[in-house]
């Protein structure tokens, strides 16, 4: 969450990233001080400006002496610390939980709207993931297209709640929300209702933009939506002739 | 409030039983209840009539071998109270026998002999009232000594003698991770002084695992007096219960002993004539076993989604609403008016070095007496399995036993000598868990073992996080084609490389914890394992 510029009494401490002596404001995070020093820590459910969620356990990383891994959006750094970001253990993890989530829905990118743009597909590129060794889950979800300008499609979805929490955090309307347990979680929009009725959706499309796949796209985007018109032809050609 | 009214008060409840020349104790507690145990309990009202007030019917909590109920203990006076004659499956046919028998002439085809080893190897501190006074009697618990430690502690100790007495005591948490309890507490008194929480976790879910049903069907008072004392230490002045929807008799019994004991001024405002006050709420979950997760069950009592989230902070730091919030076992609870009643070292002459005092254990499976026992921490696992219970009934051999239900693991035959504290059950590759154990025979095979422990957390996981979420899918995915001999090798690989990656990276203790039955049946059955893989066809 973004604070104010000005904080009195806070400390500054000094650290260690990757062999990399470092300061960093107490307050801040492990992967606020690795963004602002240019180190790459993938991750997927956290994004600056937006509240904690710590689910994605991409962006884990090790400490020394400390045998648990600790996730670097939740945990502030101290004095002294020492922190790995990118050893064998924690690059194999990476790659496993990114094959996990492509096995969990459909995550097809040359069918995928945001193919080329998509930070789960950039992830996977980044993280040397060249293919998913994990069987695929092959459940089918259904796709929401109610909303006049925009399109939700379970089965791109990552459930990394970013869409919740910028619809409550910021736009302050709260339509999102997740329904159900494990695998079978799902955003809804309001009560489950179909997000073209919900009352309570200002049609701000933020949640669009924060979506990190093809799971929120505006509409008309996809494969074969494009329509031509040509009606104007004629109507133009009359005008001009008849001047 | 002083210790002497209490017990003046404790003397007057005994008084207004002396009349009593037989009383009759028939378990209530679910587990017998669920055999009949409430027409047995009108069959024997009918048989004793109004008996000129001498005969007294009452239901009591969980006598504890559940695989013999319905249970009925009978009293007499003239041969000593605390002498009871415990009878085993009574029907209600046998009421008018029961009633019958004059004392030292017992009804001898129904008699549970009490001085089997399954009730004298057991050491009673959180069941000491259990099957003995009726839970939804106030006057009951106070005349058994109740509520002494809370006025104890409100009257002559400081919160900090509490807190000294909790830390003395060495009393680590019941409800599986064994964190010092003293530690915790003071940790949360430490904070500083504004709004605070008390929590009872009363979120049983592991299967086979009814250790705080008991507790709270048998002695609810015990757990609120617990609390209250928790509260007093800490400076907390409200607390909720969040208990389970499924044990529809422990809410029930709770809301009558919440009643019960405001109305007597033992909870609400100025508890015991002093300056405390402390309030106590109950929620109910709504079936979500993650909840049972610290940070889960806060933001369900917060009337959000039940889901973890990553600590620090911890709830001591930042709890429910973001204020420091003490949160505790049942078991834990019912443990800390003993140690104020009697101090902090009696309970630390129990046990072993580094764990304190008594578990309770659910005893459930392939086990001749299934129950509830409470046995000092140390107790060797040969003996609770093979002396307190009994064994493996139709000649069947032993093959494992599971505890800390689908975050524990299965421990073989041979490892059966240890004694059973936190340590040396992490050293086994299992945990202490809430303590269930499931008593396993040779007919058991491991690998469906694992497997069902795999579809209890794929389905309990709450989506949250990845590793947990669709690891234990693909986990549970592999376990099933092991399980019907169409696995591979290759399967094997990707099933530990999987626990290995779920337990390192998932957020909270559900997920980290789902690979242990997995690695614990791999780590001493692998044999079945692989007797089940596919071999390779050339």
């Amino acid at each position: 969450m973004p604070r104010p510029a000005n904080q009195p009494n806070v400390r500054v401490v000094t650290l260690k990233i990757d062999d990399l002596d470092l300061s960093a404001r107490e307050d801040e995070t492990i992967i606020e001080v690795c963004r602002e020093n240019k180190i790459p820590i993938p991750s997927l459910c956290y994004l600056d400006g937006l509240s904690t969620w710590g689910a994605c356990r991409l962006c884990v990383v090790e400490l020394e002496g400390q045998n648990r891994l600790t996730a670097a959006c939740s945990t502030r750094v101290a004095e002294g610390m020492q922190i790995h970001t990118n050893t064998e253990r924690l690059q194999r993890y990476r790659r496993t939980i990114i094959e996990l989530l492509f096995a969990e829905r459909s995550h097809i990118c040359s069918v995928c709207v945001s193919n080329g743009h998509c930070e789960l597909q950039s992830l996977a590129q980044r993280c040397g993931v060249d293919h998913v060794r994990v069987p695929y889950r092959q459940a089918a979800y259904p796709v929401d297209s109610s909303h006049e300008m925009f399109r939700l499609d379970h089965n791109r979805c990552v459930l990394c709640t970013r869409c919740v929490r910028v619809c409550d955090e910021i736009e302050g309307a709260h339509t999102w929300d997740v329904m159900g347990r494990g695998s079978d979680c799902r955003v809804i929009t309001d009560l489950a209702l179909p997000w073209g009725e919900s009352e309570t959706c200002t049609g701000c499309g933020k949640c669009v933009q924060v979506c990190p796949t093809g799971a929120l796209v505006k509409q008309g985007t996809s494969v074969g939506e494009m329509v031509k018109d040509q009606h104007f032809l004629p109507i133009l050609a009359r005008r001009r002739h008849a001047r | 409030m002083h210790l002497e009214d209490l017990a003046e008060k404790a003397a007057e409840f005994r008084a207004e039983e002396a009349a009593i020349q037989r009383e009759v104790r028939v378990c209530m507690a679910a587990s017998c209840q669920s055999s009949g145990s409430l027409a047995v309990m009108d069959a024997l009202k009918d048989a004793c009539g109004d008996g000129n007030g001498t005969c007294h019917v009452k239901g009591v909590g969980c006598m504890g071998l559940c695989s013999a109920g319905p249970l009925v203990a009978v009293a007499d006076k003239d041969c000593g109270l605390d002498a009871s004659l415990l009878y085993r499956d009574v029907t209600p046919n046998d009421a008018p026998d029961i009633m019958g028998s004059v004392c030292g002439a017992p009804v001898e085809r129904l008699r549970c002999p009490t001085d089997q080893p399954f009730f004298a190897r057991q050491h009673k501190i959180v069941l000491e009232n259990s099957g003995i006074i009726d839970p939804d009697s106030f006057k009951n618990y106070v005349a058994a000594g109740g509520y002494a430690g809370m006025v104890r502690a409100l009257s002559e100790m400081t919160p900090a003698d509490v807190l000294r007495e909790v830390t003395t005591s060495g009393l680590r948490g019941r409800g599986g991770g064994g964190y010092p309890t003293g530690l915790k507490w003071s940790t949360v008194a430490k904070m500083p002084a504004g709004q605070k929480y008390v929590i009872c976790n009363a979120d049983e879910g592991d299967p086979g695992a009814f250790m705080d049903r008991a507790v709270l069907e048998s002695d609810p008072h015990r757990v609120l007096e617990g609390m209250a004392i928790a509260a007093y230490a800490i400076g907390a002045n409200k607390g909720y219960i969040y208990v389970r929807a499924e044990y529809p008799l422990a809410v029930e019994r709770l809301q009558t002993a919440l009643r019960k004991a405001k109305r007597a001024g033992f909870l609400g405002n100025k508890i015991a004539d002093t300056q405390f006050n402390f309030e106590i709420e109950i929620r109910l979950g709504a079936g979500a076993f993650v909840c049972g997760e610290e940070t889960a069950l806060m933001a369900s009592i917060e009337g959000l989604r039940g889901q973890p989230r990553p600590r620090p902070p911890y709830p001591a730091e930042s709890g429910l609403w973001g204020c420091p919030t003490l949160i505790n076992n049942v078991e834990t609870f019912a443990n800390i008016a003993p140690i104020v009643r009697e101090g902090g070292d009696w309970f630390a002459s129990i046990g072993t070095e580094r764990s304190k005092g008594t578990k309770v254990f659910a005893l459930a499976g392939k086990i001749h007496n299934t129950g509830l026992i409470e046995v000092p921490m140390g107790t060797k696992l040969r003996d609770i399995i093979e002396i307190i219970g009994g064994g493996i009934p139709d000649d069947k051999s032993f093959k494992a036993v599971q505890t800390g239900g689908p975050s524990g693991g299965c421990i073989p035959d041979r490892h059966l000598d240890i004694p059973v504290d936190y340590d040396s059950l992490k050293t086994l590759g299992t945990m202490m868990g809430s303590g269930g154990m499931i008593v396993m025979d040779e007919t058991s095979c491991m690998v469906d073992v694992a497997r069902y422990f795999m579809e209890f957390c794929m389905t309990e996981s709450c989506g949250k996080c990845i590793p947990c979420r669709t690891g234990t899918w693909q986990m549970h995915s592999l376990l099933d084609r092991i399980a019907k001999s169409q696995g591979t090798q290759a399967d094997l690989a990707l099933l530990e490389e999987l626990c290995e990656v779920v337990q390192a990276t998932s957020l909270c203790g559900l997920g980290q914890t789902a690979p242990n039955p997995v690695l614990s049946t791999l780590r001493y059955f692998r044999d079945e394992y692989e007797e089940k893989l596919q071999l390779p066809t050339s």
